[in-house]
């Protein structure tokens, strides 16, 4: 979050269009959005939110936030799964390279804004550094409650006793919290919000994170945050305390056995390679020396020369 | 397969390149000018304007012939542009009972002041093919001479009923009313009508037909009566600040509907009819009948009427009848989720562990 152009600011990037695609009324609207949301930690601020020219569910709400936030000195790192090689991940990080002429990256630590969808990165972040969410479904209580009315009054009184019950149907049923993503936390022991789409594993990282976390949903016209070293918690009960994945296996091409794994199936025998999600962790360890089980088998070659390198 | 996933800058550029060709199709075949789309699929051009909020012929024909004919691309890409607009003010609001009419018919009047216009429609055709236009230059059509209608003052049929006191009178708006306006503030609930008719006008006309639909076959009846549909050019005017008086600086084609419900009454007012509106650019006829099906439903509450179906509930019409963003949410599940698919097929493995176990200790 370097120096803003500004409303001078045609270039750099694509002479159509202002620097950051948005307007610089808009920018100041939701940058607005965002002190707020800062100064709320947890709450979720209603913003003008603008039609952007790529979908709506694709994360206009991050680009929106991005935009708003970066300057010509930023670096910018955009992951999708935690890879940064994946397709919208690619194409998101190409519209901003058109339309602010940034210098993108793929290396985490290199990065002043890392914009995310269903992931946040392995390494710690640090406090110059922000992190982007972009969120499908901004309100935790949606699929408890659908009206959008109903769930502003329950998060002002904060009575979150059907997200409780909710958890406890679970535990009821399955024996355990059966939620393995979005799973709900308290922020700022305030405000019960969504941590958008990441895998619970995630979910530890967000307490106390250095770096300024801000989710943006575009379709839902929502923005909050969580200000850095701020306490989150992940909703639980005594009996039933939090926990994270964990693998029995370890990466098959660097080997990490803390991080996470995304299951990739090799054949149709039921022959499966578990491998870093995190793609920039994972080829920093192999660069580091690290080999995994499976590194330079025939089998993967072409996924380790798809991983950048 | 993985490497397919991961497809990165190279298969998207080749994706558009290809989908480029396709568009271009058989070369042999002249490539399709903007003006024959707004000439020729003028009704198509009418849904993608009133869909995409932006009156502007060239750009919704350009728009779906960089879409290929997909409607809901075409409006998101004229939205999307949209979006980029400066905005110099609002408009006067429009009188369109001062529309120069090439159709105007009511379903409750036999005759009425102004007269019934059928004008250019589909009413009354019968839907056979007309085998005759697959032939080139087989479309050689030639409109009746009718000259210049010399048209009678056409007072809305709302406002004849009003002078009975039948119909209900929603007031001039407060001193300093502004109207919503929901592309640039999100809707908050209740929402109040200028918002929600904004976003029915903006809303998608498959979705607006079947709730308006929905209505007539029982959910949340309203008893219509399409009291009028009219059709035609409407001035429009500003305000400019350094002059002070208002000025014509255009024409807008729009299709208005006024349907007309039964009546309410209560012990301070006697029983009136009460209204739902329409309002759509170009000849977007079935839509703007939807939409005042669909606004009188929303109405539900304030009428004092109870609201217990899909087209009486604000957040469920409003928030679901923007093409853009349901085509979007829809479609972004094949973005990939196998994170989140990783995660749930821990859960199902390690649960289906345990009752295994547990079916194993039962058994012993």
């Amino acid at each position: 979050m370097n120096d803003t152009v500004e409303s001078s600011g045609k270039r750099p990037g694509d002479p159509a269009y202002n620097f950051g695609y948005l307007d610089e009324q808009t920018k100041r609207m939701i940058r607005r959005g965002l002190l707020k949301a800062v100064a709320i930690p947890g709450y979720q601020v209603p913003f003008g939110s603008r039609e952007m020219p790529l979908p709506c569910g694709w994360g206009t709400g991050g680009i929106q936030v991005t935009a708003a936030i970066i300057g010509p000195q930023d670096r910018l790192k955009v992951i999708d799964q935690g890879a940064d090689d994946t397709t919208n991940a690619v194409s998101i990080r190409r519209f901003f390279a058109r339309v602010t002429e940034v210098e993108t990256t793929e290396e985490t630590s290199a990065a002043t804004i890392i914009q995310t969808r269903h992931r946040i990165p392995e390494a710690d972040l640090r406090d110059d550094q922000v992190i982007v969410y972009q969120v499908p479904v901004p309100e935790p209580l949606r699929q408890l409650e659908p009206r959008e009315a109903e769930c502003r009054k329950i998060h002002a009184w904060s009575e979150y006793g059907i997200m409780h019950v909710g958890l406890y149907e679970d535990v009821a049923r399955w024996g355990e919290i059966a939620r393995t993503y979005d799973y709900p936390v308290m922020v700022n022991t305030r405000y019960l919000a969504a941590p958008s789409p990441i895998p619970k594993f995630d979910n530890p990282k967000m307490t106390g994170m250095a770096a300024l976390q801000l989710f943006g949903a575009g379709r839902e016209k929502r923005l909050y945050a969580i200000p850095p070293y701020t306490e989150v918690t992940s909703l639980d009960f005594e009996d039933h305390p939090f926990t994270v994945q964990r693998w029995g296996e370890s990466c098959g091409l660097c080997g990490a056995g803390d991080s996470f794994l995304d299951e990739v199936i090799l054949d149709d025998q039921g022959e499966r390679l578990f491998v870093c999600s995190d793609s920039d962790h994972c080829r920093k360890r192999r660069e580091e020396g690290h080999r995994g089980a499976l590194a330079g088998h025939e089998e993967i070659r072409a996924l380790e020369q798809a991983d950048p390198a | 397969m993985y490497v397919a996933v991961k497809g990165g800058e190279a298969a998207i550029s080749n994706a558009h390149a290809q989908l480029a060709d396709e568009r271009r199709g058989d070369r042999d075949v002249p490539e399709l000018g903007v003006e024959q789309i707004s000439g020729q699929l003028g009704l198509a051009v009418d849904r993608v304007m009133t869909e995409g909020s932006l009156y502007d012929r060239e750009l919704a024909a350009l728009a779906i012939k960089q879409a290929q004919g997909d409607m809901i691309e075409a409006i998101f890409l004229l939205r999307a542009y949209r979006t980029t607009l400066p905005r110099f003010g609002a408009t006067e609001p429009i009188d369109t009972a001062g529309m120069t009419l090439v159709r105007r018919i009511s379903a409750t009047f036999k005759d009425l002041p102004g007269g019934q216009v059928l004008g250019a429609t589909y009413d009354y055709t019968h839907r056979l093919l007309d085998f005759d236009l697959l032939e080139p230059d087989g479309d050689q059509p030639q409109a009746p001479e009718t000259g210049p209608l010399d048209q009678a003052p056409a007072p809305r049929v709302v406002d004849l009923l009003n002078h009975e006191g039948l119909m209900e009178t929603l007031g001039e708006p407060e001193e300093g009313f502004e109207p919503s306006d929901i592309t640039r503030q999100p809707l908050r609930f209740p929402a109040d009508r200028s918002a929600r008719l904004q976003n029915l006008a903006r809303g998608d006309e498959g979705f607006l037909l079947a709730l308006g639909y929905s209505t007539q076959r029982g959910f949340g009846g309203t008893h219509p009566f399409a009291g009028e549909i009219r059709r035609g050019e409407v001035a429009i005017e500003i305000v400019p600040e350094e002059l002070g008086f208002a000025i014509e600086i255009g024409d807008l084609d729009l299709t208005e509907c006024e349907m007309i419900n039964q009546f309410q009454g209560d012990e301070e007012h006697p029983p009136q009819f009460t209204r739902g509106y329409g309002l759509a650019f170009g000849g977007s006829e079935r839509k703007a009948m939807a939409m005042a099906l669909v606004d009188r439903s929303l109405r539900s509450e304030e009428l004092g009427e109870e609201a217990n179906h899909p087209a009486q509930n604000q957040e469920f019409v409003l928030y679901h009848s923007d093409n853009v963003e349901a085509s979007g949410f829809v479609q972004h599940l094949k973005l990939p989720h196998y994170v989140d698919f990783q995660a749930e097929l821990d859960l199902i493995r390690r649960l289906r562990g345990e009752r295994d176990d547990d079916q194993a200790e039962a058994a012993e």
